[in-house]
């Protein structure tokens, strides 16, 4: 009998597919995007910001680039933020603000 | 000399008989933490790798937990790697069990089998091994002193096997197999090594070929990780018969998944693990003595469960009488009973079951036991079925 139903598939990797004892080559990271799990963002107010650093050292996911000394300001690498919002909590100038994603 | 080298049985209690059969098998590193029952055999492994016996790393670890911890970390190095552990000690050490053999690491574990806590108890029964059967290790249960001593041979050969490449527990009764002095012929090292060559393998940490181990698995992948898993454990199943096969004509002892005893015409069959078996071999025959169609499954092999080899080990019974060392607060039936029943519900020729448990927290398991079980199933007569576990000998 034919299957009326189809199954939502939410997998990304056949069984016969996945690495022997699921390991996986070094850098691989890089390739897994975990910005999506974000519920918030953080934007920043280059006005206000002193280049301080505060959101590129505490950041739990090292996802801010120093933009340089001409630029002076750190920006969040959004295909890795996970919107956790630390930076916008230490951020002694409160110039970060946690926006939320809409889908 | 070493009891090794000796061409004859040598008496020796079965845990440094396992001790010395880990040497004989080369393992190179032994990471585990003493408890009762187990203590005899990672006390005496200490010692052969102390006196230059065994040419292996020995680490004292301060728990379980990080007993099996270390030995995920050697096997994952590509080193040969055994521990052993019992009851508490398999409760603290299951948070790092789970992991061996979806990340295929073919580490070597003895359980001695005790009861878990409350109340403290230190003797046999198999509450420890059912607590965390969903492991996904292949999982041996040993009946005697030379088949555990075997077996352990066995378990490194399997679980390297290219084929097969998971873990596998060995579970040894508690004391009453344990810390019984057995005559144990030790397979002659030169043909241990012919049957187990050195462990060699590509899926390693190596630092020329570096790789991660014990990843994330997500929602997307999960799924399909754990069907490899037990893709893998299930195609054991033939490398175990293989592994067994070889042995056997090697050293001339040969093992089959599921053992039987006076089956053929049996009316009544009573299914066991581990060491009660012997016991119950001798209550068949003098069952059979007396004039009783009974005979006896004697389950060697606990996972990959062999679904096919009970069923036909079972076929043409009226009555089964499974065994239990363990049971299952709130059900009525122990797991070993669960499972066979369930394997038989779809046979249109289906004996009908009854679950005993008894032997719980080091209780004396005579031959009398497997008289009374029988006479009890004979009791409930052509249709009857017992829906609820007996425990045998209970005070109430």
């Amino acid at each position: 009998m034919k299957n009326k139903v189809k199954i939502t598939m939410e997998a990304t990797t056949k069984v016969g597919d996945l690495p022997f004892g699921f390991t996986a080559q070094p850098g691989t990271t890089r390739e897994f995007k975990t910005g999506d799990w974000r519920s918030a963002r953080p934007v920043l107010d280059r006005e206000k910001c002193i280049y301080c650093g505060f959101c590129y050292i505490y950041c739990p996911d090292g996802v801010y680039k120093d933009m340089g000394p001409k630029e002076k300001y750190y920006q969040a690498d959004l295909d890795f933020c996970k919107g956790c919002g630390v930076c916008a909590n230490e951020c002694p100038k409160k110039c970060i603000q946690m926006v939320v994603e809409e889908v | 000399m070493s009891v090794t080298k000796s061409t004859k049985p040598v008496g020796i209690e079965v845990s440094l008989a396992i001790a010395e059969a880990v040497k004989l098998a080369e393992a190179e590193v032994v990471a585990a933490y003493p408890i009762t029952p187990q203590t005899h055999i990672v006390e005496h492994l200490s010692d052969l790798v102390a006196n230059g016996e065994l040419s292996a790393e020995y680490v004292p670890v301060e728990s379980e937990q990080s007993a099996l911890s270390a030995c995920l970390g050697s096997s994952a190095a590509g080193a040969r790697t055994f521990t052993a552990t019992s009851s508490q000690g398999l409760m603290l050490m299951a948070e790092m069990v789970f992991i061996a053999p979806v990340l295929r690491l073919p580490i070597v574990m003895a359980v001695a089998n005790r009861a878990i806590s409350a109340p403290i108890n230190i003797w046999n029964d198999h509450s420890d091994i059912m607590s965390i059967r969903d492991c996904g290790w292949i999982q041996f249960f040993a009946e005697n002193g030379q088949e555990a001593t075997d077996m352990t041979i066995i378990s490194f050969r399997l679980a390297e096997d290219k084929n097969v490449m998971l873990p596998v527990i060995l579970n040894l009764d508690g004391f009453t197999l344990s810390h019984f002095i057995e005559p144990i012929l030790f397979p002659p090292q030169d043909k241990v090594r012919k049957y187990l060559p050195p462990y060699q393998t590509a899926h390693k940490l190596d630092i020329t070929k570096p790789i991660s181990m014990g990843l994330l698995g997500a929602p997307e992948v999960f799924t399909e990780i754990k069907k490899a898993t037990d893709n893998a454990l299930v195609a054991s199943k033939k490398y175990v018969s293989k592994a067994f096969d070889e042995f056997g004509k090697i050293f001339g002892r040969q093992y089959k998944l599921v053992e039987t005893y006076k089956t053929d015409d049996a009316e009544t069959i009573i299914v066991t693990m581990g060491s009660i078996s012997e016991t119950a071999t001798v209550a068949v025959d003098e069952m059979r003595e007396a004039g009783e169609k009974v005979g006896l499954v004697h389950l060697r092999l606990w996972r990959p469960f062999p679904v096919d080899e009970l069923r036909a080990a079972v076929r043409g019974a009226k009555h089964l009488a499974v065994v239990d060392r363990h049971f299952t607060p709130g059900f009525p039936e122990g797991p070993v009973a669960t499972e066979i029943r369930a394997l038989m519900y779809h046979e249109a020729d289906r004996p009908k079951m009854s679950n005993f448990i008894l032997g719980l927290g080091g209780r004396d398991v005579p031959r009398n036991h497997f008289k009374y079980i029988v006479e009890q199933v004979k009791g409930l007569g052509a249709s009857g079925r017992q829906g609820h576990y007996e425990m045998v000998g209970v005070l109430e």
